[in-house]
Parts: structure tokens; sequence; C-alpha cells
């Protein structure tokens, strides 16, 4: 499944990277640990978290995630935006916590 | 190392500096693509790589970190200047982090960066001297499959 396949199932709102939307999904990851992260997320997995700031997306693009959705109607900060569009990585907004993003996600491609 | 280097490059790292941070890391990894090094290789290398450079911009003033690739093995060597580690032993423990609030609310300071690094390199060495600054000397071997 597609991150642009998942982005209409889970009705995210696309902020960044509308170029990788046709990356292929692996699995998810939830965690607000960038260590973690980088540490234990696999290629091709949507990140999930309630982090905003620049920093995520060395992490995905470090671990070419397939993108990331940020949870609880948070929006990423402007120099956020800014890098994931530099870097090609797809930025996603959901209304939704990150328990049921996570539960959402996992039925559509598990 | 003792074989010759095929390559060698050498990254500055600030200090604080948050904006860059992950820079030295991703150029390592196009580095590490170009030449086509396995990829599980290459995703410990960028492990390490990244938890040395946010090493280096939470808690030191400067660093370089340089990278050499030599045929068997590759090296990552960081030199910081900064505040050094007082006691190695326990900031190798999972879990113990000196890192501010302020840090951990941005998912940083979980205690995990030096283990990670240890986890993910096949040889590490780390010296410090308190007030003056950390060296860290990591090797990846490339062509024998890692011990678990």
């Amino acid at each position: 499944m597609t991150v642009k396949e998942i982005v209409e199932t889970l009705n995210l709102k696309i902020v960044s990277g509308q170029e990788s939307l046709d990356m292929e999904v692996t699995s998810g990851y939830t965690s607000d640990l960038l260590s973690d992260v980088i540490a234990n997320s696999k290629e091709g997995n949507l990140w999930i978290t309630r982090q905003t700031h620049q920093n995520i997306v060395a992490v995905a693009k470090l671990k070419d995630l397939a993108g990331i959705i940020i949870v609880n109607s948070r929006e990423p900060d402007e120099d956020t935006l800014r890098k994931a569009e530099e870097e090609k990585v797809s930025i996603l907004c959901s209304e939704e916590m990150a328990f049921e993003v996570s539960g959402r996600l996992y039925a559509l491609i598990r | 190392m003792c074989d010759e280097h095929v390559l060698s490059q050498e990254f500055e790292i600030k200090g604080g500096d948050f904006s860059n941070a992950g820079k030295a890391s991703t150029s390592i990894k196009e580095i590490l693509r170009e030449i086509g090094i396995d990829s599980s290789i290459m995703v410990r290398v960028c492990i390490a790589a990244y938890e040395s450079e946010m090493n280096v911009v939470m808690y030191a003033r400067r660093a370089t970190l340089t990278l050499s690739v030599s045929p068997k093995m590759l090296n990552l060597r960081l030199e910081d200047e900064g505040q050094g580690i007082a006691d190695i032993p326990k900031a190798m423990q999972e879990g113990f982090s000196t890192a501010t609030n302020e840090m951990r609310e941005m998912g940083f300071g979980a205690g995990m960066g030096l283990p990670n690094i240890k986890k993910n390199a096949d040889h590490l060495e780390i010296s410090s001297t308190p007030g003056k600054g950390t060296s860290l000397d990591l090797t990846f071997f490339l062509n024998k499959d890692r011990e678990k």
C-alpha cells in the first residue's frame, strides 16, 4: 500500500513531500523518542509521532521512512516544513491521537 | 586501521546547532550509498553516526567527525571539544542521561545514544577528559558477517 492510499483512507492532511506519496509503506512505527526511531524503525515505515520540530526530517531521511504522521491536530514547525520540502519527506497531519492512527494503520496494512 | 583508505572525509559539527543536526550523518549515508556499501551495514553506520552527531549538538561546543573507508573496514572517528564525560561506564548504561528538560521534550535524552552506538558498531573505543572533550572511535567490518 502506498502513502497516498493511506492518506485517502485515514483522511490525512498532506503538508509536505507531495512527490514522495507513491512510496510503498512496509509497516508503521509509533514513538516520540528520536533515538528509539533511529534505532528501531525500518525502511518504508510510516512514523507516527507528536513531535513537530525540524529534527524529525533528518531521522525520516536517514532511515528511508515512507513518511511522518503528526497526530493530535498538531502542525509541523515552519523550519520542519522547509526541511521536509528540501528533503522530499512526506509529512501528514491527523486530528486523531497516536493510538487511533496506529490502530487504523495496523488494520490497513496487516 | 592498518590497511589503505579508499576514502576519507571530514565533517564539522557545531554544538547547539539543532538546525543542521543530522547533516553529517545524511552526507555519510549518501557517500556510503554511492560507493555501494551493503545496506545492513549502512543502516548501522547511520544509527551510530546520527547518535554521535546528536551528542555533539546537545553536549559539546564543536567536533570533527571523520569517515574513513578501506576495503575491509569502515571507521568513524569523532573528536569533540566540550564538557566531556565524567563517568563513562555510567554514560554507557541505557537510560542514563544528563539531558535538559527541553531536550527531553524534543524526544532526545532517553539515555539511548551511547548504548545505540555500541550496539551498532563492531568495535567502540571511547575516552574523555572532563572539561576538555570526548573522542569516539567506531569500527565496522565490511566483509564478514557480524558476530551477534
